[in-house]
């Protein structure tokens, strides 16, 4: 079952180390859901 | 999770209702992925941010659990996150988040 549907807002927490923002965001557009906040955090 | 998007999640939660807001988190490590999704269920745990105290009990998910691989376009998933995904702790990640999600989510 998808986590996402037409309801969903997503709130983005990417990480510079991790997975960035913009690569979810690129996934997030295949579903229903709608991004309402990306960002990239950076720990160094 | 920094002082400033935690302002935006609480935001954010207000605006559109707590049942219908997803964070998607993509932390390098565990114990950073942890404590923001801790941050977005149980409340900030070093009490610094907006969120201290603040129990909003969100679904929170990882890029590289099993639900969100599953929820998007199969292709895309493996150019945008395939890389990552080899090179993270996964079974270390998924844990950390899981646990959070069952313990102190709402929805």
């Amino acid at each position: 079952m998808s986590i996402f549907n037409e309801n969903s807002k997503v709130i983005v927490i990417g990480d510079r180390d991790g997975i960035p923002g913009p690569a979810m965001e690129e996934c997030i557009k295949t579903t229903p859901a709608e991004v309402v906040f990306s960002a990239t955090e950076c720990f160094v | 999770m920094d002082l400033e998007n935690q302002k935006r999640v609480k935001d954010l939660t207000e605006k559109y209702g707590a049942e219908n807001v997803v964070v998607l988190i993509g932390g390098a490590e565990a114990e950073s992925a942890g404590l923001a999704a801790e941050t977005v269920t149980a409340g900030d745990p070093t009490f610094a941010g907006p969120l201290a105290g603040v129990p909003l009990g969100l679904k929170v998910y990882h890029a590289v659990e099993p639900e969100f691989k599953e929820s998007v376009d199969a292709d895309v998933y493996d150019d945008q996150i395939g890389m990552m995904e080899m090179v993270l702790d996964v079974d270390a990640i998924v844990e950390e988040v899981s646990k959070m999600r069952s313990e102190y989510g709402k929805y």
